[in-house]
């Protein structure tokens, strides 16, 4: 399969991503890179079970600082863009370039929605129990883990985006199919990583 | 893109050489920096020696020791071994698999670049206020209490030096995984394939501990986090597991190459195959594996409790095992077998009794008991001195000589290269073993300097001159390497004679495309057998046809240098905070810059074309 | 004549392909009304203020099951050619559950 190749949905490849050394390359060489990231967040996660609600006296505990209908609605929203994100592969597969397209942006929206609720809720914790980054080791900690995830979901926004501007007038082929299949793991993975934080951080803090 | 071979001026050299993404080119830029590195540890050493060769001395204070004493670690693993290694596999390991280039060439440029920022960076530290002092372990406690900014210029340049290295893992990687030739499996690969492959992997898995250490250390000292700060609710223990997490399986980063390099040469040099190479793909592995569960022998004295450090001891003395069944296995290989004592043989035998000296001490080291005498004693740097001199820098030795016809298509000379090994040899054992029994005598390391009559005089003398031997050494390896660039006198594709794997089989240097046409494996030592066979090249797995080569990039060294920038923006934000920001933001924004258009520029690199290829052949690129 | 059974085929097995792709669509769909599901029991458990040696592994369970199915649906871990990032997914994951164990166990005040 040569990368400039013209397609037809008929002829388009089953698996695209893969169809070329470069986007076999791309596949696995991602792969790799998260499992480099599950270790570098196991290692956030480790640093923050280790100095939960460790500060001064007058610290806010995490039992009375996280609320449940929040965290549930940002898991809610990051979820959903999860399976939105598989609809725009499943098209890419199919060849249907507008339809992946419009699954991409649905995407980008809801990510975008679960940014803004983060940014509500880091600032409620500033305002209301001058809850900071540097108020206490747990504040470090908290803000580390949970900050550093806000900033992949943000990367990860302006990935997506980028491929869709990009490659808005030229459609699907080769070259751009092993990026888009790509970005989707990504999207994916920052998933795995909530997963674990409103488990571990929002409702075991949330149980004491 | 050069079709022909035109004789270049310097300046288009230069520039050839800032763009490259060819996995060779990129190979001899790690040389060189890595080799310019390891001079500038080395001067740092024998500052320590000569500071500690009598009592009470004052050639250097005690500030300006501790800078030189973090220095010296600090550039010789990160800035030195580590780059000089991975030299060797971007030269080397895709011409030993078939391939024509690395997974991804630009990222490999890439690579290359950060190491080198963060490398100058690191070291531009000596300049501008002061180098970090705290080792190069750089405890939480103390160097958050390190004034000045030296702290600071070690947790921004490992940063950036970090990723660079992370990339080169993944690539490799990838590379191995995906873009092995038609017919070599994995049991077929080379042993330094199979070290660079684990080397990777935990490359991989203990370096992003070492980033987020990093993090935590730059937010604690420059944005006033409190991870380390005991009073806000901080545990300083925290930074100890990270780093250990990563410094462990270093070391095996450190060693394993230099495994895998000696392994093709014991068997080049005694005409004969490894012996036991299944054993020896399992050792490695299982030293690989092992590595992630022994950190915590670094910390048996900051009071983890007796299960933690028996647990830790127990699985510290395990990694014996595969580490000895790989010595009997290079010792079998010899065995029997047409021995020459070529200069990289000669540091592959040294190598033998120095890393296995340094290995039982380890296991000494293991039995946490024992080791609340040996900690933070002399008897510490003298083990780790004897597994990576004795192992890596061995090893380097062995791998510039081996190789370097390989990369440049010159030989370095023989009699020069024995006479920088005994030097070196010498010197070395000169300077270390004695430091086994300054341990036991109870001098503490990293102390900068002693009184007299304690009975260590002697011993720090002795030791001192050992140095002055092993500089001297290293001076004759330059001026080898000066001669022999003068004197340019070309070699062929198998210089050593008698080599076994696919990377003789092919010119000293090899084209830029490497192999004409893919080479089909049939077997382990692939390129002995087809000689066995009485072939005069290896049997190809495709007809010739069009090449398709990644184009060059200056990208990758404007993103390195935006870091590079960018660390300086962060470091004097605290105290300058207009100009620093903005100094930070203008180095991400080149960062990015060049990220946004390396994405939107289409790059599907050029094709060499089938008729060029094949008259390139008929002149003698390839046999 | 040649030409048109080859472009049969074609058109069959692209037929093939699209029911095979609709129906693991589905599956995908199944997946994530489940996930939805263990996430709202986890959430439902905490709000309850069960016994805490109850909910802590319980969440932590399902939290693993939830990763499990976006590993292999979401992120097809479960079709071909997935073997080499099966073995370092799990290499992380293993040096990721030491570390974690490690700052859970050996590190006091």
């Amino acid at each position: 399969m040569e990368i400039e190749q013209n397609f037809t949905a008929k002829t388009w490849p089953e698996s695209p991503e893969r169809a070329t050394l470069e986007g076999r390359n791309k596949f696995l060489g991602f792969w790799l890179f998260l499992g480099g990231e599950t270790v570098l967040f196991a290692s956030l996660f480790a640093t923050y079970l280790a100095l939960k609600d460790k500060g001064p006296a007058s610290m806010v505990h995490a039992k009375d600082l996280f609320e449940l209908p929040l965290t549930f609605l940002a898991t809610v929203f990051l979820l959903t863009s999860s399976i939105t994100s598989v609809y725009a592969i499943y098209h890419m597969k199919n060849f249907a370039f507008k339809k992946m397209q419009a699954w991409f942006l649905i995407t980008v929206l809801l990510g975008a929605c679960f940014l803004g609720l983060e940014v509500y809720e880091f600032h409620h914790y500033v305002a209301e129990y001058h809850h900071t980054f540097t108020s206490s080791a747990f504040g470090s900690a908290f803000y580390t883990l949970v900050g550093f995830h806000g900033g992949h979901v943000a990367f990860g926004l302006l990935w997506i985006t980028a491929l869709m501007v990009r490659n808005a007038k030229r459609g699907l082929n080769l070259y751009n199919a092993p990026k888009f299949y790509v970005a989707s793991l990504y999207w994916h993975f920052i998933d795995v990583v909530w997963v674990f934080i409103f488990t571990v951080v929002y409702l075991m803090g949330m149980v004491g | 893109m050069s079709v022909g071979t035109k004789k270049a001026g310097f300046g288009a050299t230069v520039y050839e050489y800032l763009t490259t993404v060819d996995h060779k080119k990129i190979g001899i830029l790690y040389l060189i920096t890595g080799g310019l590195f390891f001079i500038i540890g080395g001067i740092e050493a024998l500052m320590i020696r000569i500071q500690l060769a009598v009592p009470n001395n004052h050639f250097v204070g005690a500030d300006t020791y501790n800078q030189v004493m973090t220095m010296h670690g600090t550039t010789m693993i990160f800035l030195a071994a580590m780059p000089l290694l991975f030299g060797f596999m971007n030269a080397i390991v895709p011409l030993q698999i078939g391939a024509r280039d690395v997974a991804f060439p630009f990222l490999n440029a890439l690579g290359f670049w950060l190491f080198f920022f963060g490398g100058i960076f690191l070291n531009l530290s000596w300049f501008l206020g002061g180098a970090p002092d705290a080792g190069w372990t750089s405890y939480a406690s103390l160097s958050l209490a390190s004034g000045g900014h030296g702290i600071d210029f070690y947790s921004l340049g490992l940063q950036v030096s970090g990723f660079g290295t992370l990339i080169a893992g993944v690539n490799f990687l990838v590379t191995i995984m995906n873009m092995r030739a038609p017919g070599m499996t994995y049991m077929r690969m080379p042993m330094f394939t199979w070290t660079t492959f684990v080397v990777s992997a935990l490359i991989l898995f203990a370096f992003p501990p070492l980033t987020v250490g990093l993090f935590l250390l730059t937010f604690d000292r420059m944005f006033g986090a409190k991870f380390f700060d005991v009073a806000f609710g901080g545990n300083t223990i925290i930074w100890e597991h990270l780093f250990w997490i990563f410094g462990h399986p270093e070391v095996y980063i450190l060693i394993l190459p230099a495994f895998g390099i000696f392994s093709e040469v014991f068997a080049h040099f005694s005409k004969k195959r490894l012996f036991g190479y299944s054993s020896m793909v399992f050792a490695v592995i299982l030293i690989g594996f092992l590595g992630f569960m022994v950190w915590a022998h670094h910390m048996f004295t900051t009071g983890l409790g007796n299960v933690a450090n028996a647990i830790f001891a127990v699985s510290t003395m395990t990694i014996a095992v595969p580490t000895g069944i790989k010595i009997f296995n290079w010792l079998l290989t010899m065995w029997g077998g047409s021995i020459r004592f070529t200069t990289p043989m000669l540091y592959a035998a040294a190598f033998i009794p120095s890393f296995t000296l340094g290995g039982v001490t380890g296991v000494m080291l293991a039995a946490a008991p024992a080791d609340y005498q040996y900690h933070d004693s002399y008897f510490v740097v003298a083990h780790f001195h004897y597994v990576i001199v004795g192992g890596v820098v061995f090893g380097l030795l062995s791998a510039l000589h081996y190789y370097w016809p390989k990369m440049f298509g010159t030989m370095l000379n023989e009699t020069m290269g024995k006479i920088t090994f005994w030097l070196f040899f010498i010197g070395f054992h000169l300077t270390f073993m004695i430091q086994h029994w300054l341990g036991l005598l109870g001098m503490p390391r990293r102390q900068w300097t002693y009184l007299p009559d304690q009975g260590w005089d002697t011993d720090n003398l002795v030791s001192s001159s050992g140095a002055v031997l092993m500089a001297a050494g290293v001076l004759i390896l330059v001026a080898n390497i000066v001669v022999t660039a003068v004197q340019n006198r070309k070699v062929g594709n198998d210089p050593w004679e008698f080599g076994r794997t696919l990377e003789w089989s092919i010119s000293s240097p090899p084209p830029e495309y490497n192999f004409a046409q893919t080479p089909l494996v049939r077997g382990i030592d692939t390129w002995w057998l087809e000689k066995m066979e009485g072939k005069k090249q290896v049997t190809p797995a495709e007809p010739i046809k069009d090449i398709h080569m990644p184009n060059p990039s200056i990208l990758p060294l404007f993103m390195a240098f935006g870091l590079f920038i960018a660390a300086f923006g962060a470091l004097y934000h605290a105290t300058h905070t207009k100009t620093g920001t903005t100094i930070l933001v203008i180095g991400l924004a080149i960062t990015l810059a060049s990220m946004l258009i390396r994405s939107v520029k289409d790059d599907t690199g050029y094709h060499i074309k089938k008729e060029a290829l094949m008259e390139r052949e008929e002149r003698g690129a390839g046999a | 004549m040649e030409h048109n059974a080859q472009m049969d085929r074609r058109h069959v097995e692209y037929e093939y392909r699209r029911r095979k792709s609709a129906e693991e669509m589905k599956y995908q769909v199944v997946s994530f009304i489940l996930m939805m599901f263990l996430t709202i029991i986890a959430f439902w458990a905490v709000h309850a203020h069960l016994s805490k040696w109850f909910t802590i592994p319980v969440i932590l369970l399902l939290a693993a099951i939830q990763v499990v199915f976006q590993l292999f649906y979401f992120m097809h871990m479960n079709h071909k050619h997935h073997e080499g990032p099966k073995l370092f997914i799990f290499g992380g994951a293993f040096v990721a559950f030491l570390t974690v164990l490690a700052f859970l166990t050996i590190i006091w005040w």
